[in-house]
């Protein structure tokens, strides 16, 4: 116990991450629950007034982003994989990594006391002044808790990006890294330029409503706007922060299930390297109802538009890496090839989305609701989900059970379609708006509502089938053989399962032609 | 239809960007509500293609290429410095031609969104928590958004406290309110009709029930009832001074 909790070695750190992560999910993915049998007929059903259901939105939203997929990503994934995957005994600096390991966890605890004290936060994980200045809702627990997960994770940056910049090992040239370390790299640069920005942002709301500053109060000089611009300006790239990772892991699950090499790596690499260019000139796309400028509205139609070049780049070596590849199918592939699937959905909905005069009728609607939970929320959660089974023999030394595996898989994938495809419909048909706890104007989407309750049951059952399955599976599961996947990484190659502190019995060097994907 | 509509994504590809959607020509007023229908029946084709694409290729690779035994390895080409450039830059060109496409014709239609007809009835909407009221030019108010049919409608919009966000489902058009600034929006209320609008910018406990009632209603009708109004409105209105001129006070 006292190891685990004092500990520095990295693949501690980013199982604690995991746990950590997992369980923001659990109690989000109970809010969603919640939530949807709110939605489900018109009018007060769980919720004891409307408040209440604001107060799960809220939790739900922040809990997932900053709880949940941040922390899955550049937290678990990122501490547990980069270290191995350049041949490194740990990070460069271990007990930072155990700080930021333990900020997070305050964090966690920080959000959830949303459930205990009075008043608790009801400002969606936004939190648009004047209304989180206003409110009765503590306000100053939203802001602690971005504190405190942002001050994790900009220690995180820091240490990953000094770690894979100094402690490759001897001979790993920059081109000869894994997929996954390329899309940390570049996601972190992404997440220590911008996260200050937010930290700032939350920081004013913070004085205006507690040290009586104006900020934010128009009638004494303010700007109302001025805020969601900052808010913006962080969040967009913020969700690169969480898809360049999760494109990143994906590579790792494909490429190696279908013993290819990625295809066009070097484009690839190119379009993640334009991905951060980009990503700091487009936060108006979600401003685009907000009243901003004409000029710029278009603008940024423009230059979000432009974002679909980088990512068409990757999109294409990912499907190349399939072409004459011998593809076999286990539950880390199943979640794979689901991804491919849920990117194109995903994906794509955005783009109508860029497209300023659409978005007068889609923005704040449950279209845009789909949207985001399709690439965001689902992409990004099954590529980790993916991942826990992919790395779960090398962090436990065992096996899941593939058959319990699958069956899970196919109830969130199944079940995932079902919530939210019955949305995009209610959200370009009749404008159902998000955020609404009720919906009185628009009794036709009842129905509609119904199903999307129904396919959230799936998922939940599908969710606690797998949760046991890791749980049974690492404390019972039949041991692992050393590489199950025939991996050509490092981690697999070159490190027992699970590896010992200091990871490689002997320094690792790798020769001028040495890939991760070299399958044999 | 569905061939115009190809071949237009076909120009695209072909670097064409044409704006198809120009704000309608003779002098007839263009509703931005249908040019949205129009625009997103191309979008929606446009991705099915796409998407379509990616998805069947997907599909036959996977099943494809599935390994014949546990030990096989792929085969994938290893690329020659001009094949690596082929595939980066013909489907960077392709992707770019289809965002100037879509962006040149999201644009042709913004413009028709902000370019107020020139005999459009201006109304005064003050959004607070929880509720829209409406102000007419002769000082009539109305908690119901009366308006003529057959004639176009601008909103100056504000609010007293947060922010809302005007939203009109069926005339698919939405703009944010808040205190400080004034924002517009038109819509065209072609026939006589009832609708409504709803607040789409989280403000509260109440959000979900910030609506109103939008009523399109024939012409002489209106100005009776706006007539009628506006005269009760004026004596209360002559007694107090307004706290700000109207239009600088924001
Ligand atoms: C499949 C499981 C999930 C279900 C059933 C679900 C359901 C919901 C529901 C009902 C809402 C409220 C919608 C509204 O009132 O307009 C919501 C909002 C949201 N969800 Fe999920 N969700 C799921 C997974 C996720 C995941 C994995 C993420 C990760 C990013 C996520 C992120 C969000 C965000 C950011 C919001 C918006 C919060 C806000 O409006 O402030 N959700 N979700
Ligand atoms: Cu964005
Ligand atoms: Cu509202």
């Amino acid at each position: 116990m006292k190891e685990w909790i004092f500990t520095t070695d990295h693949k501690r750190v980013g199982i604690l991450y995991l746990i950590g992560s997992m369980a923001a999910f659990a109690v989000a993915g109970i809010m969603a629950l919640l939530m949807r049998a709110e939605q489900f007929n018109i009018g007060l059903g769980v919720a004891s007034e409307p408040t209440q259901y604001n107060t799960w939105l809220y939790f739900h939203g922040a809990a997932m982003i900053l709880g949940f997929l941040i922390p899955g990503l550049t937290g678990f994934a990122a501490n547990y994989l980069i270290p191995l995957m350049i041949g490194a005994k740990d990070v460069a600096f271990p007990r930072l990594n155990a700080l930021s390991l333990w900020l997070f966890w305050m964090g966690i605890v920080v959000a959830l006391l949303t459930f205990v004290i009075p008043d608790a936060p009801d400002i969606m994980w936004t939190g648009y002044p004047p209304y989180s200045v206003k409110t009765a809702g503590n306000t100053a627990f939203y802001v602690f808790t971005v504190h405190l997960i942002g001050f994790s994770s900009i220690l995180g940056a820091v240490n990953f990006l000094t770690t894979i910049i100094y402690m490759r090992a001897p001979g790993m040239g920059w081109m000869q890294m894994n997929v996954f370390v390329w899309s940390l790299f570049t996601g972190l640069i992404v997440q220590l330029v911008f996260v200050p920005v937010l930290a700032a942002a939350v920081t004013l709301l913070l004085f205006d409503k507690y040290l009586g500053t104006h900020f934010f109060d128009a009638a004494a000089g303010g700007d109302v706007l001025l805020y969601q611009n900052l808010f913006w300006f962080y969040s967009h790239p913020a969700v690169y922060v969480i898809f360049l990772p999760a494109m990143g892991l994906l590579f790792e699950i494909i490429s190696t299930n279908a013993k290819n090499r990625p295809f066009n790596y070097n484009a690839l690499i190119v379009g993640m390297c334009g991905i951060v260019l980009i990503t700091g000139e487009v936060w108006v796309h979600h401003l685009y109802t907000s009243g901003m400028p004409d000029w710029i509205r278009i603008g940024q139609m423009v230059t979000t538009l432009m974002i679909s070049v980088p990512v068409g780049v990757m999109v294409i070596s990912l499907w190349g890496t399939l072409y004459k590849g011998a593809i076999t199918f286990n539950t880390a592939m199943y979640y794979g090839v689901s991804c491919l699937f849920l990117l194109l959905l995903g994906g794509l909905t955005g783009i109508p989305l860029a497209m300023t005069a659409l978005d007068l009728h889609l923005s704040e609607t449950s279209f845009i609701h789909a949207h985001f939970h399709f690439i965001m929320g689902i992409f990004a959660a099954f590529v980790v989900f993916g991942s826990v089974y992919f790395y779960f023999p090398k962090m436990t030394g065992r096996m899941c059970n593939e058959a319990l595996g699958k069956l899970s898989f196919w109830l969130n994938f199944i079940g995932v379609n079902v919530t939210f495809w019955p949305l995009f419909i209610i959200g370009v048909k009749y404008g159902m708006p998000r955020r609404y706890y009720d919906y009185a104007r628009i009794p036709e989407a009842v129905p509609y509502h119904h199903v999307a309750t129904f396919g959230a049951v799936l998922v939940a059952l599908g969710i606690t089938l797998m949760l046991v399955n890791w749980i049974y599976g690492a404390i019972k599961g039949p041991k692992a053989p050393e590489n199950p996947w025939r991996s050509a990484s490092l981690e697999w190659t070159h490190a027992a399962s699970p590896p010992p502190h200091g990871n490689f019995p002997a320094p690792v060097t790798v020769s001028s032609d040495w890939t991760p994907y070299n399958y044999k | 239809m569905r061939y115009v509509s190809a071949l237009r994504i076909l120009g695209a590809v072909a670097l064409t960007a044409v704006p198809a959607f120009a704000s309608g020509g003779g002098g007839e007023i263009a509703d931005p509500a249908h040019g949205w229908d129009v625009l997103w029946e191309h979008v929606l084709l446009d991705l099915f293609i796409i998407g379509g694409l990616f998805a069947v290729v997907a599909a036959y690779w996977l099943f494809k290429y599935r390994a014949d035994s546990p030990t096989e390895v792929g085969t994938g080409p290893t690329l020659t410095r001009a094949q690596m450039f082929g595939w980066t830059l013909i489907p960077a060109f392709i992707f770019m031609a289809d965002d100037f496409y879509l962006a040149a014709n999201g644009w042709t239609l913004w413009n028709t969104y902000r370019t107020v007809p020139k005999d459009a009835l201006e109304v005064k909407v003050t959004a607070s928590m929880w509720s829209w009221s409406f102000e007419y030019d002769n000082g009539a108010t109305s908690d119901v958004l009366k308006v003529p049919a057959g004639r176009p409608v601008v909103l100056r919009m504000t609010s007293e406290d947060v922010v809302h966000s005007f939203f009109l489902p069926k005339h698919r058009v939405k703009e944010d309110v808040m205190p400080g600034r004034v924002t517009y929006l038109w819509f065209y209320p072609k026939e006589a009709g009832k609708t409504y609008v709803t607040c789409t910018e989280f403000c509260g406990a109440q959000h979900a029930e910030m609506n109103a009632d939008v009523e399109a209603i024939p012409a002489e009708e209106f100005n009776t009832w706006l007539a009628s109004a506006g005269a009760k409105a004026a004596p209360a209105a002559a007694g107090e001074q307004p706290a700000t001129a109207p239009g600088s006070a924001l």
